[in-house]
């Protein structure tokens, strides 16, 4: 059997709710996630430790940038575009904030439309996903090259701190890494959305599982995440 | 037995009857059906949260006035997509603790990191001196 049974709280009207809830849920020898599959708990999981990879990143960018007596760089100046003659600060980091969201947003009507057994709008709005994301990733090259071309290397920089570069290219080059795979797997679960595998249950190609439209909220779950941690990439990295 | 369970919700009966293997379908499909219109309330609301941060810094706001505005919402915009767009909203408190509550321990290795950083900016400048 491949799965543990689930139990559906919304008919379990005895199990207890509240901080007795949270207690007779883990407790004994149980399943702890009452009504969550395994692959959706393990997505959550991984999320949950990624979430750690991006918290020391950000954590160790904010001890360089606290710790040197040399003034940071300005990202108001550093990230402005010259529009129409024009210094427009952080224009493109904003357009690239715009572009994630969106995709975020049809990400969430995929899932919705998947589970209603949608199959042509689920796959289309999930293509949509995918290519604002590598709109996003193509954004994310221009602003690399620029920088690059500008002066800015992990060692140093013109305007100010050195730490500036190497924490810029580590956490925008990490995050800019996620949203490119999970443009490649969005691509590889809309195939299998408009082939119907979801329908008919057809196995998994790596793990000979049957498929289900849970798969596509479970890609939806990594997809909000790459949003999520761009959220505050932008709030401190680049506005702080 | 794990049929019986999963047929017992209402809405898992109308795609159980159609799809070709009810059971190993059924199971583990846990339902999360809102209407578009919930989405797309949510995602005019992140595009009005991101355009007011934007502005925080296109106005030039400085202080604690710039920091503060710029983590209500960032916080604002973090939980709507965790709440609405991950379903975290509707899932039980077991599962919203579990993964909610470690990211926030954070905060811990963060006052860490504070008096660390204090401690080697002070040992900079009194060696190299107050900076260039």
């Amino acid at each position: 059997m491949a799965d543990t049974t689930m139990t559906h709280t919304s008919q379990m009207e005895t199990r207890p709710a509240g901080w007795r809830g949270i207690a007779a849920d883990w407790a004994s020898d149980q399943r702890a996630f009452k009504n969550v599959s395994w692959g959706k708990a393990m997505m959550w999981i991984f999320l949950l430790s990624d979430t750690f990879i991006f918290g020391c990143f950000l954590l160790s960018y904010m001890t360089a940038r606290m710790s040197t007596r040399v003034p940071w760089p300005n990202p108001s100046e550093v990230f402005a575009l010259r529009i129409g003659g024009s210094e427009i600060p952080l224009i493109l980091i904003a357009i690239m904030t715009f572009v994630l969201i969106s995709s975020s947003g049809t990400m969430a009507m995929a899932v919705n439309f998947g589970y209603r057994h949608d199959r042509r709008k689920t796959a289309i709005l999930m293509l949509l996903t995918a290519a604002l994301g590598a709109t996003f990733v193509g954004m994310q090259a221009f602003e690399w090259t620029k920088l690059i071309t500008e002066g800015v290397r992990p060692w140093g920089n013109p305007w100010g701190a050195a730490q500036f570069g190497s924490c810029f290219f580590m956490i925008t080059g990490f995050h800019g890494t996620h949203v490119t795979i999970g443009v490649i797997f969005l691509i590889i679960v809309a195939r299998k959305v408009w082939r119907g595998d979801f329908d008919i249950g057809r196995p998994g190609y790596f793990t000979s599982r049957r498929g289900r439209y849970e798969n596509v909220e479970i890609m939806g779950l990594y997809w909000h995440f790459v949003d999520l941690v761009w959220v505050f990439i932008f709030a401190f990295f680049y506005l702080w | 037995m794990a049929e019986a369970t999963a047929n017992g919700l209402g809405q898992h009966a109308l795609h159980a009857t159609h799809a070709h293997d009810a059971a190993a379908v059924a199971t583990t499909d846990t339902h999360q059906e809102h209407p578009i219109k919930l989405y797309l309330v949510v995602w005019a609301w992140l595009f009005i949260l991101s355009t007011c941060s934007y502005l925080v810094d296109y106005f030039g706001i400085h202080g604690y006035l710039r920091w503060s505005l710029i983590l209500i919402f960032m916080m604002l915009k973090a939980g709507l997509i965790v709440a609405v767009f991950m379903h975290m909203a509707w899932e039980r408190l077991a599962m919203m603790y579990a993964i909610i509550l470690p990211p926030i321990l954070v905060l811990v290795f963060v006052t860490m990191m504070v008096f660390e950083a204090d401690y080697t900016l002070l040992t900079r400048i009194a060696f190299f001196g107050p900076g260039p």
